[in-house]
C-alpha cells in the first residue's frame, strides 16, 4: 500500500508534449479543442454570475431595506428573506427526514447484503432518481396534497394547546400544499444521491478494519460505528450536503406542492414559497422593471448559495477519498 | 504452559455477544432494511398511481394528435403529439451538443491536463456544477439568448446542455481513468500522435462506459422542466422548427396540466407523465444493458 505502487499514471501527457514542434496541427488542435470544452465548465459558471448580476443591479441597488424584508408581492414588496426562509426550511425538513434512511440504505447495501445481490436493490433506489421532478410535483399536488391534508388536520387539532408542537405542527391555516410536504417530497428525492455517494465512501473502508472489529468479537452494528464511521464519516457529510444543494434547488416538484404564498412562520404545515418556485412560478408575469430584476437577483442569490454548499461538501468527499487512498 | 493457555482463555470472552448487544445489533439490523423498505413505498405508490391514471390516458391518438386541446375539454379530444416531438427534438439537440463537448472536455482532464492546477480545477469545479439548480440555466439561457432572439426549442436544448455538460464529464472522465496505460503506450510505441492515440484507442475503449454515462445524462435533462419554462414557453401546436418560435415538452405539458382544476387536464397530464417516465426508463435500461455488457467484457 505504499504511495509508489500508486504511481501518476498520466505520464504519456508529458512525453508528448516534449515534442510539441514536430506534432502534426491536427494533432495540437485536437488537444486545444479538449482544451476548450474544458475550459467551457468555468466559463459558463463565470457568464452565469456576470450575466444574473448585471441584469439584476435594479433590486440589488434598491439596498438592504428592500431585500430584508419578508413580503414579495411582484408589486412593491421585493423581499428576499420570506422565500429564502421557505428554501431553508423545507430543505431542512427533507435532509432530516432522507438522511437516516439514505445512509440506513447506504449501510445496509454495503454491510448487510452480500454485494453480488446488492446490485438489484441499487437499481430500484435509481429508479427514484429517474421519477422526473415534475412527476413527483404532479404526484404530490393530485395525490399526496389532499391526502396529506388530512392528516395534518387530525395533528393540528392533536397538538392544540402543546406550548412547542402547537406552534410547529398546529395552527388555524393548515393546509395540504405545505412547507412540510415539500420536505417530504424533496426527502424521497435527494434519497437517491445521498445513497451513491454514501455508497461509494462506505465502500472504502478497508476490509482489515472490518475483519479487526470482527476480531475483537464486535457485532455486526458494533462494527460499523466502530470501524466504518470513523473512516466514512466525513465523506457521508458531504454527501449530505450534497444532497441538502439539491434540495435548495429543486423546483419544479417544490412549486407544486409548496402552497404559492410568501411567509415566515414556525408553522411547519402553513404554505409557503421557495426562491427557486417563485422563479419558475413568476417570472413569466414579471415583464421588466424591478419584479424581474428581483427574480434574477433571487436566481443569483440561489445559484451562489448551492455553489457554496457544493464546494463545502465537494471538499469533504474529496478529502476522505484522499485519506482512503492514504495520502 | 497450560495454566497460561488456561488463563488466556479466560481473558478473552469466547462467548456469544451478551443479549442487549445482540437485540442492539439486531434492532438496527431491522431499522436499515425499514430505510429501505420506506423509500418502497413511495416509490411503488407513484409508479402505480402513475401507471393506473396514465395508461387510461394513454391511444394512439394521444401520443400522436398534434393539438392540444384547452384545459376544460375531456380527455378524448386532441392528443400530446406536440409535447412528444418537442421533447424529443430539445433533448436530442441538446445531447448533440453536450455530449461531444463533454467527452472532449474528460479527453483533457484525463490525457491532457494531468495533474496540472487547471485540469484540477475544471475536475473540480465540473462536479460543483453538477449540483447548480436547473432553474438558474434556464435564468441563464434566458438573459443571453432568449432575451435577444426570442423563445425557441433551441434556447431550451442550450439550458438543458449547460446542465447535462458536467455530468458527461465527470461520468466520461471516470470511464477513461479506468482505461489501462499499456494500449496508451503501446499506440505510442508504434508511433502515433497523441490525438490518433485518444481518437483511435482510448475511446473506443472506453466507449461503452462513455455511452452509457451519456444515456443517464439524457434522462435526467429529458424529464427537467426548469430549465425550459422561460427559454421554451408553452404552445398547444408541433412546432416543427426547433431553431424558431416557442415550442412545448412534455415536462412543460405536465406542468401547466398539473395546475389546472378541470379533470380533463389532470388526466392529460398523467398521460403525458406516463410517456415521459416510459422514455427515462427506456433510455436508463438501455445504459443498464451496455454496462452489464461492458463489464462481462472486461471480466
Amino acid at each position: 500500500m505504499s504511495a509508489a505502487t500508486k504511481a501518476d499514471p498520466a505520464t504519456p501527457a508529458g512525453s508528448a508534449n516534449a515534442l510539441n514542434r514536430r506534432r502534426p496541427l491536427g494533432d495540437r488542435g485536437f488537444q486545444i479543442l479538449a482544451l476548450a470544452a474544458g475550459l467551457l465548465v468555468l466559463v459558463i459558471l463565470v457568464l452565469i454570475t456576470v450575466t444574473t448580476a448585471q441584469q439584476s443591479t435594479t433590486w440589488f441597488s434598491g439596498g438592504f431595506k428592500d431585500i430584508f424584508q419578508v413580503a414579495f408581492d411582484g408589486n412593491t414588496h421585493f423581499g428576499a428573506m420570506g422565500v429564502l426562509f421557505g428554501t431553508v426550511i423545507s430543505s431542512v425538513i427533507g435532509i432530516i427526514i432522507g438522511v437516516p434512511v439514505s445512509v440506513g440504505i447506504a449501510l445496509l447495501l454495503t454491510q448487510v447484503v452480500p454485494a453480488r445481490w446488492a446490485r438489484p436493490f441499487v437499481y430500484v433506489i435509481d429508479l427514484l432518481a429517474v421519477v422526473p421532478s415534475v412527476v413527483w410535483g404532479l404526484w404530490g399536488i393530485i395525490v399526496l396534497v389532499p391526502w396529506l391534508q388530512k392528516i395534518y388536520l387530525d395533528i393540528a387539532s392533536g397538538v392544540k394547546g402543546i406550548p412547542v408542537l402547537d406552534s410547529l405542527f398546529g395552527g388555524p391555516n393548515v393546509t395540504g400544499a405545505s412547507f412540510f410536504t415539500a420536505g417530504l417530497i424533496l426527502a424521497i428525492m435527494i434519497t437517491p444521491i445521498i445513497t451513491s455517494l454514501s455508497r461509494e465512501v462506505i465502500a472504502t473502508v478497508p476490509d482489515i478494519d472490518k475483519e479487526g472489529a470482527y476480531a475483537l468479537g464486535a457485532t455486526r452494528w458494533e462494527m460499523i460505528r466502530g470501524a466504518v464511521w470513523p473512516h466514512s464519516q466525513g465523506g457521508v457529510v458531504g454527501a449530505i450536503l450534497v444532497g441538502f444543494g439539491r434540495a435548495m434547488g429543486e423546483t419544479i416538484a417544490v412549486a407544486l406542492v409548496i402552497g404559492d404564498s410568501v411567509e415566515v412562520t414556525s408553522h411547519l404545515f402553513y404554505s409557503g414559497h421557495s426562491i427557486a418556485a417563485i422563479i419558475a412560478l413568476q417570472f413569466g408575469e414579471a415583464n421588466g422593471g424591478e419584479f424581474r430584476s428581483a427574480l434574477i437577483g433571487l436566481g443569483l442569490v440561489l445559484f451562489v448559495l448551492t455553489i457554496l454548499v457544493n464546494l463545502v461538501a465537494r471538499w469533504f468527499v474529496e478529502r476522505s477519498s484522499r485519506r482512503a487512498r492514504g495520502e | 504452559m497450560a495454566a497460561a493457555s488456561d488463563s488466556l482463555a479466560q481473558s478473552v470472552d469466547l462467548r456469544e455477544p451478551s443479549g442487549w448487544r445482540r437485540s442492539k445489533n439486531q434492532i438496527m439490523t431491522v431499522l436499515m432494511w425499514l430505510a429501505f423498505v420506506i423509500v418502497l413505498i413511495p416509490l411503488g405508490f407513484v409508479l402505480v398511481t402513475l401507471v393506473a391514471k396514465g395508461a387510461d390516458a394513454i391511444s394512439w391518438q394521444f401520443l400522436t394528435n398534434s393539438t392540444i386541446p384547452p384545459n376544460v375539454l375531456p380527455l378524448g379530444v386532441g392528443g400530446m403529439g406536440a409535447a412528444v416531438v418537442g421533447t424529443l427534438e430539445i433533448t436530442g439537440f441538446a445531447t448533440l451538443l453536450a455530449v461531444p463537448l463533454g467527452v472532449l472536455g474528460a479527453v483533457y482532464l484525463n490525457e491532457y491536463g494531468g495533474n496540472g492546477i487547471l485540469a484540477r480545477l475544471i475536475s473540480f469545479m465540473s462536479s460543483v456544477m453538477t449540483g447548480v439548480p436547473s432553474i438558474v440555466m434556464g435564468l441563464f439561457i434566458y438573459i443571453i439568448w432568449v432575451a435577444h432572439f426570442g423563445y425557441s426549442g433551441m434556447a431550451g436544448s442550450f439550458a438543458l446542455a449547460c446542465l447535462m455538460l458536467p455530468i458527461v464529464i465527470r461520468s466520461s472522465y471516470e470511464m477513461l481513468r479506468l482505461v489501462p496505460d499499456s494500449l496508451r503506450q503501446g499506440s505510442y510505441a508504434l508511433g502515433a500522435t497523441k490525438a490518433r492515440v485518444t481518437l483511435t484507442v482510448v475511446l473506443p475503449a472506453a466507449l461503452s462506459g462513455i455511452v452509457s454515462g451519456a444515456l443517464l445524462a439524457v434522462a435526467r435533462a429529458a424529464g427537467e422542466t426548469a430549465p425550459l419554462i422561460f427559454t421554451v414557453l408553452t404552445v398547444e401546436q408541433t412546432n416543427p422548427n426547433l431553431f424558431s418560435g416557442p415550442d412545448t415538452s412534455l415536462p412543460l405539458q405536465i406542468f401547466s396540466n398539473a395546475q389546472s382544476a378541470y379533470t380533463g387536464a389532470n388526466a392529460r397530464a398523467w398521460g403525458a407523465a406516463l410517456t415521459l417516465v416510459a422514455i427515462t426508463f427506456i433510455l436508463m435500461i438501455v445504459a443498464r444493458i451496455i454496462t452489464a455488457l461492458f463489464t462481462r467484457n472486461t471480466r
